[in-house]
């Protein structure tokens, strides 16, 4: 019966054809042709406005004067850049954002990894109970007032502890990070180590932690973002501009900052070289040159730290 | 006799199971701090709204008011009209923005030249690594009436300039606009992922059946992906309420107000500008017992159509 309800091209022994080599209809040339346009077209705006504020940072104020509609420059100047790193302010903000990404994102990565790994014991008593309780806050949450006034309580505020444990471990992190830990952990290696006499602190510093590499290597990237980018937590919890992260300064120039008044001009009326308009889109590609910088090695960890962190349990 | 010493018996497994998972548990101690401390305290936070809160008495000696917030909260007009504004954009959002980033996924899973792929989605996910801030910026300046291009270009051609962020019938277009080029790409991962997953050999025997890539994709890669579709929409769902302050708040002005001001930004212009905490303490708890109601239906709805819900 099997023998004849088999075709023999279908049989399991005979090699498969390379994908590639299926006939394709013209309707599947088009619609290959279709994503293929769409898909690029998306990628390139997705592009271009970094290219156009890239070229105009670097445009002098004659040449952007004389036509503002120019968007590549004739010649590269650095105007822009010098007068904005002048500027005290962007240049604490830069220093206070540094700071608290890497201050910020060592504490959150730790206690990511030390309570991922109780976390991912499914055996163990009270897990399903703290579960639970990570699990609520991503649903239900006391909001901006109360958090505001747990800040102001703690005393905290006004200090770079209000800009790094506010955030410091997200639920859907350590939900990622402890489904990364049951999936690339196996319990033999554990048993392994614990027969030789290591206890749990000892397992896991030595023998998981190393395995959790491209893990770890995610909840860097996606908490450096976090800290880089956050100004919520500093509009809230941060009055003295002393303490103001980058974010918050360039708000102030590239956002607020409209009307052409306050600190942009009055950085011109001191060296009226640059075009405000040039002037901003430098602060911009300062802020961002950071993130550019690590992006291209950044994109693979990410892409796995996620796709195999989502896996629902 | 024989259930005492049961009992003592019980006691003592536990203790000598809590003793030989004691690391295990030191090691959890400052999560479960963390998460008690800076989640579940602003939670209680919340009783501010049945109260007359003031900083120098505390939340505990401040005095009890009763429904009073909440009485005032639904008598006010600009109450309404920010729940309106929140709702519409939510509902936009997930009607334009929750889509795309599905048929952005699907069309990069059929391109056929993998170096081309790579590419696209390296530039793709971009955005999602970009400030608010920076974003705002971007925006402010290029759509600016005096000097931003767009309006340049517009007045090169004879047309009056238009001030974009300045009016509201533009601001929900740019919020949307905005929010697919910052998130789209991103949330193609997940998808993706979803999608690698199928099983190759269904596409397999469709392909043996006939099937067009358009039938392959109708038949076989969209139910792949559809528990992971529902999960997101749920998460939409739960966060109807939430219109995110960061991006709001970066292209909201005084001139486009009456439609960009949403839950967040109310919340914050009554709290932290005027100094009204209770009251804002009140918008913010309705609007996120608004959000967990909305997310527990959409759950219960889910499980009752047979898909599996959040929980």
């Amino acid at each position: 019966m099997s023998d004849i309800s088999i075709p023999p091209a279908m049989h399991k022994n005979t090699p498969r054809k390379p994908r590639t080599r299926i006939l394709r209809s013209k309707g599947d040339y088009a619609l290959e042709g279709f994503c293929v346009i769409f898909v690029g077209i998306f990628a390139v705006c997705c592009l271009i406005p970094f290219l156009y504020v890239f070229f105009v940072s670097f445009m002098s104020y004659n040449e952007y004067l004389a036509n503002p509609l120019r968007i590549f420059p004739r010649e590269f100047v650095l105007q822009a850049y010098r007068q904005i790193w002048g500027y005290d302010l962007f240049r604490s903000g830069y220093r206070v954002t540094l700071i608290i990404t890497v201050g910020g994102t060592a504490l959150s990565v730790f206690l990511l990894t030390i309570s991922a790994y109780p976390l991912s014991k499914p055996h163990l008593k009270g897990r399903k109970f703290v579960m639970g309780m990570i699990l609520f806050t991503m649903f239900f949450n006391g909001g901006m007032i109360p958090n505001f006034i747990l800040i102001r309580n703690l005393g905290i505020h006004n200090t770079l502890w209000a800009l790094i444990l506010p955030g410091c471990i997200s639920a859907f992190h350590l939900i990622l990070m402890k489904n990364f830990v049951r999936i690339t952990v196996s319990e033999s290696l554990e048993e392994a180590a614990k027969i030789d006499g290591a206890n749990d602190l000892r397992i896991l510093f030595s023998v998981v932690v190393p395995l959790l590499k491209p893990a770890i290597a995610t909840m860097i990237v996606f908490n450096a973002v976090h800290y880089w980018n956050n100004y919520f937590s500093a509009m809230l919890y941060v009055s003295s501009r002393r303490l103001w992260p980058l974010m918050l300064v360039l708000r102030e120039l590239v956002v607020e900052d409209t009307s052409m008044v306050s600190p942009v001009s009055q950085m011109l009326t001191a060296e009226s070289r640059s075009h405000p308009f040039t002037l901003r889109m430098a602060a911009i590609v300062i802020t961002i040159l950071p993130i550019l910088a690590i992006y291209p090695f950044m994109q693979r960890y990410f892409v796995k730290g996620i796709s195999l962190g989502s896996v629902k349990e | 006799m024989d259930s005492v010493t049961e009992k003592k018996d019980a006691r003592n497994r536990s203790f000598v199971y809590f003793w030989t998972n004691r690391y295990l548990y030191l090691l959890l101690v400052p999560c479960v701090v963390y998460f008690i401390v800076f989640n579940y305290v602003p939670m209680y936070g919340l009783v501010i709204a049945f109260k007359d809160f003031r900083f120098s008495r505390g939340i505990m000696g401040s005095p009890w008011v009763g429904l009073d917030n909440f009485r005032h909260l639904f008598g006010l007009a600009d109450f309404y009209r920010v729940f309106g504004n929140s709702l519409m954009l939510s509902f936009l959002r997930l009607v334009i923005c929750f889509p795309i980033p599905i048929i952005l996924s699907l069309a990069i899973n059929e391109i056929p030249f993998l170096k081309y792929k790579r590419a696209a989605q390296t530039m793709v996910y971009l955005p999602y690594f970009i400030s608010w801030v920076v974003i705002g910026g971007i925006l402010v300046n290029l759509l600016s009436p005096s000097w931003g291009i767009i309006n340049l270009v517009i007045r090169n051609f004879g047309g009056e300039p238009i001030f974009f962020l300045g009016s509201s019938s533009y601001f929900r277009g740019i919020a949307l606009v905005s929010h697919v080029w910052k998130n789209a790409g991103w949330e193609t991962i997940i998808y993706l992922a979803a999608i690698t997953s199928i099983n190759q050999e269904l596409y397999e025997a469709a392909t043996i059946d006939g099937a067009s890539r358009l039938q392959r994709i109708r038949y076989v890669t969209l139910p792949g992906i559809k528990p992971t579709i529902i999960i997101l929409l749920l998460l939409a769902i739960g966060h109807l309420m939430n219109n995110g302050f960061e991006q709001i708040f970066v292209i909201q002005n005084n001139s486009n107000l009456q439609v960009s001001e949403v839950f967040e930004t109310y919340t914050y212009r009554l709290g932290l500008v005027n100094g009204r905490f209770s009251f804002a303490a009140t918008v913010g708890m309705f609007s996120s017992s608004v959000g967990f109601i909305l997310l527990l239906t959409a759950n219960k709805i889910a499980k009752l159509l047979g898909e599996e819900g959040i929980f």
